[in-house]
């Protein structure tokens, strides 16, 4: 006899919930954020062209479009899509979490990793707290509500979010999460929509470093700038 | 080779000329499903660096025996790596520090002196049937969900009406050489039979004979591995480096490839 | 022969093959005869298939497919375990891809000839028309056979043949072709139309007024022992060269089914026929559990010797070409190295025992690569038999590729079973046997890849042709535990089980195995003599009577105790190893695999007597203490004609 005999079984999930498709709905909504993530980090680096550039630059994404479309209307859609990424990723990966956690609850006293790499080992609380800095980041430069400098233009308020070591430092963490997160993320993603295979596995990795890499790259380079007085 | 439970004391171990190693063992104690298990340290002496690992266990389990103590349960048969039916976590690595089944781990393997961790395949698709035994079902009832080719006895035409491609046909091979251990579900940190199921799918996958249920076989079978509990996939991979056949993370990725197909031409799982 | 051992009773013989038209007819003949059963009726006939591997397998899916009700029996936890798993080498059969002569005939013929002479024609007929159709199947589920670069099947020539008929999937055809059956299984479990038994072992037959009708088996996970009832009860439980203790069987193959279905009555075919395969990794210790085999083909590049001298205890690599004796070469300039499995084995054995053995206790001898390493380079020689090598330097922790392999033979496959007609019925009505647990095919000698090619023929092709005659009489009277027969079997099985446990000895289950295995092993088994047989058949009481009065069996019945498990085992192999010797020794004379040092002819080789064995020795178990009787089959050699084997 068998233990889990079919009368212990649960039932039938709907059909489109798998587990690989909640996997899916997780790399197709970080693909969406990367994206953002590559536009948003060519805009910061217009930090270097000065404040009035910055501010400007902070005013064109409000106002793109127009007259055609009334002002906003970009920035709206894009915030929408952003929080229906954030969302979507985020359930797709807390549903996962739980799945995981209902398939192991008694755990092994002694468990050791044999292939997995720290970037893999934290993506679900390193997703966590770039998700926690996504939420600070926006109260501090796009509402301001945490920024010392608050009213100040956007320019002033990113300047002085940078000038306090410690808010530098947990932008920094987050990045290295990020970082991180991207490079399990990407080859991640291709694996679950099917793209890699044997010959393609070194690319894609490579691919995956190189990208995060400069990516957060691109993203330190004004903090560092603001912290070292490059950017005042 | 002699043993000593903690607080007995060994009875030939001092006296006889010791060539082998004395190993610390901490084993998983669980009477049947329903309670609750721990691990119980026993020491054994003098164990050969040639002996298999479950050699080390019979030795260890006929000591028991004769103390009037339950010996320790695991699954075993073939004892030459092929059956799939052994498998233990050893020292928290599936099948130990070698990628091999446990039946094929030497004891050359381990040092005089270690202690060794001995714990059963943790799911809960897997439940415990007695300490290092786990009941695996779950991987014939994925297969049933569509792990075959639909060929009655008897209706197949001659074997070379449909010429395969050789690298299509070694390829298959390669998937096709899981021997539905568990070890991909009991290394995995979240649980997930994905390994195992991939390579099904893709042994009939590649095949031209497997085309015509393609579609219905990975969505059922998928369906199926999420009904009996086990985790999904993240990609981590520690499934293919404890699978002793070496079945590849390529396999996991061509089932994803294949669900997307079906799901986009329509296929849905039968409930 | 003296009859405080056997009597002999009434000769049987086969009734159910059309004799009346020529061989190649018989089987389309037969088909034809049988009756059939109506789809509509087969649903409410019951078919009870213990067994799992490429027998009970395909059987179980094929009749499954047929639509009669199944219930499907194994111990292990997945059907996929079955011990067919582990063949290596490949599976015969007469396609002649290659065009290079080969025939259902040839093969035949050939099957006949390597059984030397003690099998039945017509079965070994069958098997070889049938085989064509087998690898037809096997391509269709998706067996992923190996295949040459125009996506055509490979095959190769194995085992001494000829031609080339073996179909393979590199060293692990028996697993794939296990898993195209297990699929075709679990396919019409999700159908419904198999009920499955995961971890239950069969432990006695249920016969009522002549015919079987159920099992009495043990779920080994709760212990609880149950009745099961069915029209027919099929058995395709495997081979018992456990007897030996170590063989290349997996740990849990057993004698149980057929033993206790043959003291049911059923009669036991020629028990001492046992296949010694000659390459496997020798010995290494006293806490040894089980032998492995190496592919067969490595003596087709290395070449085997020991030292000239005994007692040279150099390091091989250090011992001169002059100081080596090839003697396979030596002895058989012809063949060389390839001589059949039983002639390699037996003079591996003559060279141990003349002292000059390699390894630990001198039961060794080399298997050198060296020459073929010069000859072929080491990248030739890791492409052909990489895995072989590897899996040598795991278990034994030395490299072959440095140092010559050791081999010795091992108890590897049993020619015996129960004993079964053209239609595969045993004697008693209702009980089919298929697989290596019948007698059928292979006479005293098994040709290498033709075990699969057996089961599979059994499984998918034979059984379901020919269980329809039987079933066409049924559904029979509706049985059920309170039948008296099946409250006495599974009585019987709850004694055993409780006196198992009641004697609480000193002596563990395995040493008796051991002890058993190791006396089996020295005195029936690469060679056999009336002395030696005298002396297993005065100790085996002796080990019988002290397990009885002095086992421990921990635990108790009603949980997974695999103590327990073995304790039956065991005790059935000792019953079964007396059989086994009693046959050996009335048997007086060398035949396949049974080589009676008595019987050889002045070069050393097995001598034949056909004018006074050329038949199948049938046995009947009689109650406790009296002997057993011996039913003798006459076999006649039609198509093919009996001649002495010599591969000088
Ligand atoms: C190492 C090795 C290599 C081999 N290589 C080859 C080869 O290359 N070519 C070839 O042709 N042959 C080969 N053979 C022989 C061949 O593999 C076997 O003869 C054949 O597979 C036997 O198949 P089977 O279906 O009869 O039995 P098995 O596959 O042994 O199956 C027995 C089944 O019966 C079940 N069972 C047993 N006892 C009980 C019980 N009491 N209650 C319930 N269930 C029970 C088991 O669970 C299992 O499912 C090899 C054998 C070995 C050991
Ligand atoms: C150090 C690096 C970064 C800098 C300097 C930076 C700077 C800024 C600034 C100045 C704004 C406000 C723009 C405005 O309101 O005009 C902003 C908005 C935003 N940033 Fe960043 N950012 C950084 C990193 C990140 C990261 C890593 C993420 C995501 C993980 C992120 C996500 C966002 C989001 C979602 C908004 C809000 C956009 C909106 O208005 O809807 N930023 N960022
Ligand atoms: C906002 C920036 C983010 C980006 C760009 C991003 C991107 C990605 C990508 C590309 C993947 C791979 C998808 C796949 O496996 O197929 C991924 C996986 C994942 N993300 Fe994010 N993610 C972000 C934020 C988050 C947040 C806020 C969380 C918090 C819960 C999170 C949690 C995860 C998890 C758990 C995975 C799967 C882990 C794995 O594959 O091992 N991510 N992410
Ligand atoms: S994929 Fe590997 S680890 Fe998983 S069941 Fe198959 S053989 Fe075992
Ligand atoms: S380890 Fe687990 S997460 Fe996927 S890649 Fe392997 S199944
Ligand atoms: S016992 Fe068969 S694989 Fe280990």
């Amino acid at each position: 006899m068998t233990v889990t005999d079919s009368g212990q079984r649960r039932t039938p999930k709907a059909a489109k919930t798998n587990s690989v498709f909640k996997k899916v709905v997780m790399a197709v909504s970080g693909i969406v954020m990367l994206l953002y993530l590559v536009a948003h980090v060519v805009g910061n680096l217009k930090v270097f062209a000065g404040r009035e550039s910055f501010n400007s630059y902070s005013e064109w994404i409000r106002t793109v479009g127009e007259p055609a479309v009334p002002s906003y209307t970009v920035l709206t859609v894009v915030r929408i899509v952003l929080i229906v990424a954030v969302v979507a990723h985020f359930w797709a990966a807390v549903s996962l979490w739980r799945q995981a956690k209902r398939a192991r609850p008694d755990r092994y006293v002694t468990k050791k990793a044999v292939a997995q790499s720290y970037a893999s080992r934290t993506m679900r609380w390193g997703g966590v707290i770039v998700l926690l800095f996504i939420v600070w980041h926006i109260l501090d430069l796009t509402t301001g509500t945490v920024n010392p400098d608050g009213d100040a233009s956007p320019y002033d308020r990113l300047v002085a979010s940078f000038s306090n070591p410690f808010s530098t430092a947990f932008y920094v963490l987050a990045l290295i999460l990020l970082g991180m997160h991207l490079r399990h993320g990407i080859w991640s993603a291709t694996q679950t929509l099917g793209q890699s295979n044997k010959r393609r596995e070194r690319t894609v990795n490579a691919f995956a470093i190189a990208f995060s890499t400069v990516l957060i790259a691109g993203f330190l380079l004004v903090p560092f700038s603001v912290l070292f007085g490059l950017v005042d | 080779m002699t043993i000593t439970q903690d607080g007995s004391r060994s009875t030939a171990g001092a006296a006889s000329e010791r060539r082998g190693m004395n190993l610390t063992l901490r084993i998983w104690r669980q009477k049947d499903p329903t309670v609750k298990g721990k691990m119980v340290t026993y020491k054994v002496s003098d164990v050969s660096p040639d002996m298999s690992f479950l050699e080390m266990l019979d030795v260890l389990n006929e000591r028991l025996i004769l103390d009037g103590d339950d010996p320790v349960a695991f699954d075993h048969d073939c004892r030459e790596g092929i059956c799939g039916m052994c498998g233990v976590m050893i020292n928290g690595m599936a099948h130990g520090p070698q990628q091999t089944t446990t039946c094929q781990l030497h004891m050359r393997k381990f040092k005089d002196g270690d202690t060794i961790d001995v714990e059963p395949w943790r799911a809960s698709a897997f439940p415990v049937i007695k300490d290092l035994a786990v009941d695996r079902s779950a991987l014939d009832r994925i297969i049933q969900s569509g792990g075959y080719i639909s060929v009655p006895t008897g209706t197949a035409p001659d074997a070379h009406a449909v010429p395969v491609p050789k690298k299509d046909s070694d390829a298959a091979f390669d998937a096709a050489t899981c021997i539905g251990c568990g070890a991909c579900v009991a290394a995995c940190p979240n649980a997930s039979s994905m390994l195992f199921t991939a390579a099904k799918v893709t042994h009939l996958g590649l095949m031209p004979q497997g085309q015509p249920e393609r579609n219905d076989r990975v969505v059922n079978m998928v369906a199926q591995q999420d009904r009996e509990g086990f985790g999904g996939c993240t990609n981590i991979g520690e499934c293919s480096a404890a699978c002793p056949k070496g079945i590849s993370m390529e396999n996991i990725s061509r089932l994803n490839h294949d669900l997307l197909g079906a799901l986009r031409a329509g296929a849905r799982p039968k409930s | 022969m003296p009859l405080d051992l056997f009597t002999e009773g009434d000769p049987i013989a086969d009734t159910k093959a059309p004799t009346d038209v020529p061989i190649g007819e018989r089987w389309s003949t037969r088909r034809f005869r049988a009756r059939l059963v109506n789809p509509a009726n087969r649903r409410k006939l019951t078919v009870i298939v213990v067994g799992t591997g490429l027998a009970g397998g395909s059987a179980a899916a094929t009749l499954g497919e047929a639509g009669y009700k199944v219930k499907s029996f194994w111990y292990q936890d997945s059907p996929r375990r079955a011990h067919s798993v582990a063949a290596q080498g490949g599976i015969n059969a007469a396609k002649n891809y290659r065009n290079d002569g080969d025939s259902v005939h040839r093969l035949f013929y050939d099957t006949v000839k390597g059984g030397d002479f003690r099998s039945r024609e017509d079965n070994v007929h069958r098997l070889a028309e049938v085989s064509v159709n087998i690898i037809d199947q096997c391509v269709a589920q998706g067996v992923p056979f190996a295949r040459e670069y125009g996506g055509l099947l490979d095959n190769r020539s194995f085992g001494g043949a000829q031609v080339s008929r073996t179909f393979y999937a590199r060293g692990q055809t028996g697993q794939q072709l296990l898993y195209g059956a297990y699929q075709a299984l679990e396919r019409q479990i999700a159908a419904g139309t198999v009920e499955q038994h995961a971890r239950t072992e069969m432990l006695d037959l249920i016969v009522v007024d002549g015919r079987a009708r159920g099992i009495v088996a043990r779920d080994l996970v709760t212990g609880e022992v149950s009745t099961h009832f069915a029209d027919a009860v099929v058995l395709a439980t495997g081979g018992y060269g456990n007897v030996f203790y170590l063989s290349t069987n997996a740990k849990g193959s057993n004698a149980t089914a057929i033993w206790r279905a043959h003291k049911k009555g059923a009669l036991f075919a020629n028990p001492c026929y046992t296949q010694i395969h000659p390459t496997c990794i020798p010995v290494k210790g006293d806490y040894q559990s089980k032998l492995t085999l190496m592919s067969e083909s490595l003596r087709n590049d290395g070449r085997v010797w020991v030292p000239k001298e005994r007692g040279d205890d150099r390091d091989p690599r250090e011992i001169p070409e002059d100081d080596r004796d090839y003697y396979l070469e030596r002895i058989y300039p012809a063949f060389g190295n390839l001589v059949p499995r039983d002639i390699a084995s037996r003079q591996a054995k003559n060279v141990c025992d003349e002292g000059r053995g390699v390894g630990p206790g001198g039961l060794g001898v080399y298997l050198d690569f060296g020459e073929a390493m010069q000859r072929l380079g080491r990248k030739a020689i890791e492409a052909k038999y990489g895995n072989l090598f590897d899996m040598y330097a795991q278990i034994t922790g030395e490299d072959p590729y440095e140092t010559p392999m050791r081999i010795y033979p091992a108890v590897h496959y049993t020619m015996g079973g129960l004993w079964v007609d053209y239609d595969l019925q045993s004697t008693i009505p209702g009980m089919f046997v298929i697989g290596e647990a019948n007698f059928s095919d292979h006479g005293a000698n098994r040709l290498g890849a033709s075990a699969l090619m057996q089961g599979l023929a059994d499984g998918y092709f034979v059984l379901p042709n020919t269980i329809n005659d039987y079933l066409a009489d049924g559904p029979f009277e509706k049985v059920g535990e309170s039948h008296p027969a099946a409250a006495e079997a599974m009585q019987g099985v709850q004694s055993q089980v409780q006196k198992l446990l009641s004697v609480n000895g000193t002596r563990s289950v395995a040493s008796f195995h051991r002890e058993l295995g190791k006396l089996m092993w020295d005195m029936c088994g690469m060679e056999r003599s009336e002395e030696s047989l005298r002396k297993a058949l005065d100790r085996i009481p002796e080990i019988r009577q002290e397990f009885w009065t002095n086992v421990k069996v921990s635990g108790d019945w009603h949980s997974f105790n695999q103590t327990l498990e073995h304790a039956g085992r065991v005790a059935d192999f000792i019953e079964l190893a007396e059989l086994m010797c009693i046959d050996a020794l009335h048997r007086n004379e060398s035949c396949g695999g049974h080589f009676r040092a008595e019987s050889q002819t002045p070069e050393g080789e097995a001598l034949r007597d056909d004018e006074n064995y050329a038949y199948v020795a049938a046995w009947e178990w009689t109650p406790e203490g009296a002997p057993p009787v011996l039913h003798k089959e006459n076999l006649e050699y039609e198509y093919v004609h009996l001649a002495q084997r010599s591969y000088k």
